[in-house]
């Protein structure tokens, strides 16, 4: 077997943890899919297919950059160094859930891992990112902000507003574009009229790339670079990720508006599947780790379940908790 | 021991507050459209720019959910920004930011952050805006918990209330009438001083009818009420300040005096502050009263251009004196 250029910056422990990554992501999705009907919100996306640009991204920046994420977060907070134990807990919506029951999957976020958090409404993170970007400009803090968004909220006035504001003032700032094709059943060829979606930079007077979103190295290299203009000051960048959602829009969606075949076509492209190949025909690892990863895969998330399970549901005394920072003084004259 | 005060516009008041609260604390700064080189389409934050330049006070193209979004998320990681939106009308194309993102981030996310974003908003009649530049919008917002919402009706509570905006932990929304811009008054220089939210102020004292006003309002109650003094009428005038969170005990403790209320505000009258207020009193203080309430607002149309047409719809201190009379 021939082998191909892995990026040199990366050891095999590097690249390994990428493939760890991306199989924790999906069989944490698979597993929450399998439990939908404990778990029973209809509000769950899961990120199945899509795993390689969360690893991809998210290993090209530092552990204090920041990441804001979508409605289809869960990959985002894996990615992103979040703890898998807390993440099933709050898609339980139990107290030992990363935001103690109030957010749900939608609303998962990690501050202490600077991941700013899930978003229910498609495009409202790109504008908060802007915020995250300018305190850390004006601090000279020289972090970076990914902020993740689909084909659907490409289209949405207020990520328009945002790459315009970023570009003005060079804020650092990585606009990962995950075209997955679909928004809820909308297929973004009838959403928009031209092909690539990063063609939309150059209206911003920035630079644009469409790469496969299915390449997890693709991903970190071509957001490497971005990050690393970024942090000099050259502001920001917008990279179109193609890919697609392997799953309906969300674990109870029927999914019935797209074709089988059009599914399987893409289930051949799977980002984790062609890494595993590309590894293995690089002597980065072999089959008996590669069983011992997926085992050990397993048993984490099984793991995660049976802390959730132990953890308590929220105390319904605490249920106005944490709505104020700063207590009301409803005292008066 | 006396209070050192200036006689200054409401407007200078906020500038002032805002001048004092930036040289105080580093993570303060101002972003909005016009607000820097300009000064601001009520030229309220006029000079800030070159005292303090361009990076903390920011121009920003005409993008409204972009200038919120940069105000909350840099809130979100510690800094105070001030925003500025030119005038509340405009929140209708940003409210995003302010309902589902600042009044949600810090219980949605389990009380990890908090969110100390002040939001400024000129708002109200009285300079031929019509339809598009003179909405009250201040109900609206009393209805998204996570909010804080401010509404001062004179300088030296202009100048208080927006320091403890800028230091407060919450998203607040600071709604600056416009009136009350140009109306000058009495402030304090005291860089320390404050006004707590929640604490009413009574600007009248009497024991026939309590009048409860906000924002331009405020002023117009209290000429009605000055006048109604000779008819021997006496009028307690009590302006909330803050909407959110509401002093309900100054308010209760003055309808249980007098058992008669009037309440005014600028607003359509549908779901208005006043409408709050009245659904108040009626479940918690319904056997103080003696007589109905009576509300005075703006009709449910929109705000007309011409300023006769603008003058018929707002309420006045000759309106609130006819309807004191009501209750008397």
């Amino acid at each position: 077997m021939k082998k191909d250029e892995l990026p040199k910056d990366l050891s095999s422990d590097e690249l390994i943890n990428l493939y760890k990554k991306m199989l924790l992501i999906r069989e944490f999705e698979q597993r929450i899919t399998k439990d939908t009907g404990k778990i029973k919100s209809p509000l769950v996306h899961a990120y199945t297919g899509e795993e390689a640009i969360a690893v991809g991204a998210c290993a090209a920046i530092n552990e204090d950059d920041y990441i804001t994420s979508t409605h289809r977060g869960h990959g985002h907070f894996i990615a992103k160094g979040g703890d898998i134990n807390s993440l099933m807990a709050e898609i339980y919506g139990k107290e030992g859930g990363i935001c103690k029951g109030r957010g749900g999957s939608m609303h998962v976020a990690d501050f202490s891992k600077n991941m700013l958090g899930a978003n229910g409404i498609v495009g409202a993170g790109p504008p908060l990112a802007l915020g995250v970007a300018l305190a850390s400009k004006m601090r000279n803090e020289g972090k970076v902000v990914l902020t993740f968004f689909g084909d659907g909220a490409a289209n949405q006035g207020m990520l328009h507003e945002s790459m315009n504001l970023a570009a003005i003032w060079k804020l650092p700032i990585i606009f990962v574009l995950e075209n997955n094709k679909y928004g809820w059943s909308t297929p973004v060829d009838y959403a928009t009229v031209i092909k690539d979606l990063s063609l939309r930079a150059q209206g911003y007077g920035m630079k644009g790339f469409t790469i496969d979103g299915n390449d997890v190295i693709e991903v970190y290299k071509t957001i490497k670079e971005a990050v690393d203009i970024a942090r000099k000051g050259g502001g920001p960048t917008l990279i179109e990720c193609k890919t697609y959602r392997w799953q309906g829009q969300t674990t109870m969606d029927a999914d019935k508006y797209r074709l089988t075949e059009e599914k399987e076509e893409w289930k051949r492209k799977c980002p984790i599947e062609k890494f595993k190949i590309r590894l293995i025909k690089n002597e980065v690892f072999d089959r008996a780790i590669i069983q011992k990863i997926g085992e050990d895969t397993l048993e984490q998330i099984d793991q995660s379940v049976k802390i959730t399970k132990k953890s308590p549901k929220p105390d319904i005394n605490t249920v106005l908790d944490d709505i104020y920072k700063n207590p009301m003084n409803l005292g008066g004259n | 021991m006396t209070e050192e005060t200036k006689t200054m516009r409401g407007l200078e008041a906020i500038r002032l507050a805002i001048e004092e609260e930036m040289e105080r604390d580093d993570s303060v700064f101002l972003i909005g459209e016009d607000i820097g080189r300009f000064g601001g389409a009520f030229f309220v934050t006029e000079g800030l720019l070159d005292k303090f330049g361009s990076e903390r006070v920011r121009d920003t193209p005409i993008s409204e959910n972009a200038i919120l979004g940069c105000a909350v998320g840099a809130a979100m990681v510690g800094m105070r920004p001030i925003a500025e939106i030119m005038f509340a009308d405009f929140l209708t194309v940003c409210m995003e930011m302010i309902v589902n993102q600042a009044a949600k981030a810090r219980y949605m996310y389990g009380g990890q952050i908090s969110v100390p974003v002040t939001i400024r908003v000129p708002f109200g009649t009285g300079i031929m805006g019509a339809a598009q530049h003179s909405q009250s919008f201040e109900s609206w917002f009393m209805h998204v918990p996570g909010l804080k919402v401010v509404l001062p009706s004179n300088a030296r509570d202009f100048k208080g209330l927006m320091k403890t905006a800028v230091r407060d932990n919450d998203p607040v929304i600071f709604f600056e009438n416009k009136r009350a811009y140009y109306q000058t008054g009495e402030v304090p220089l005291d860089k320390n001083f404050t006004i707590p939210f929640g604490q009413a102020r009574k600007f009248t004292e009497g024991d026939d009818v309590t009048i409860v006003a906000t924002g331009a309002m405020v002023l117009e109650s209290i000429n009605a009420a000055r006048k109604l003094e000779a008819e021997n009428i006496h009028c307690e005038v009590i302006d909330p300040r803050t909407l959110v969170p509401l002093d309900k005990d100054s308010i209760l403790n003055s309808v249980e005096k007098t058992g008669r209320l009037l309440i005014v505000d600028e607003g359509c009258k549908t779901c208005s502050v006043s409408a709050e207020i009245a659904a108040i009193v009626a479940e918690e203080g319904f056997h103080f009263l003696k007589k109905r309430i009576i509300r005075l607002n703006t009709p449910n149309v929109p705000i007309p251009y011409s300023p006769n047409l603008e003058k018929a719809i707002i309420p006045n201190a000759k309106l609130i004196q006819e309807n004191v009379k009501k209750l008397t």
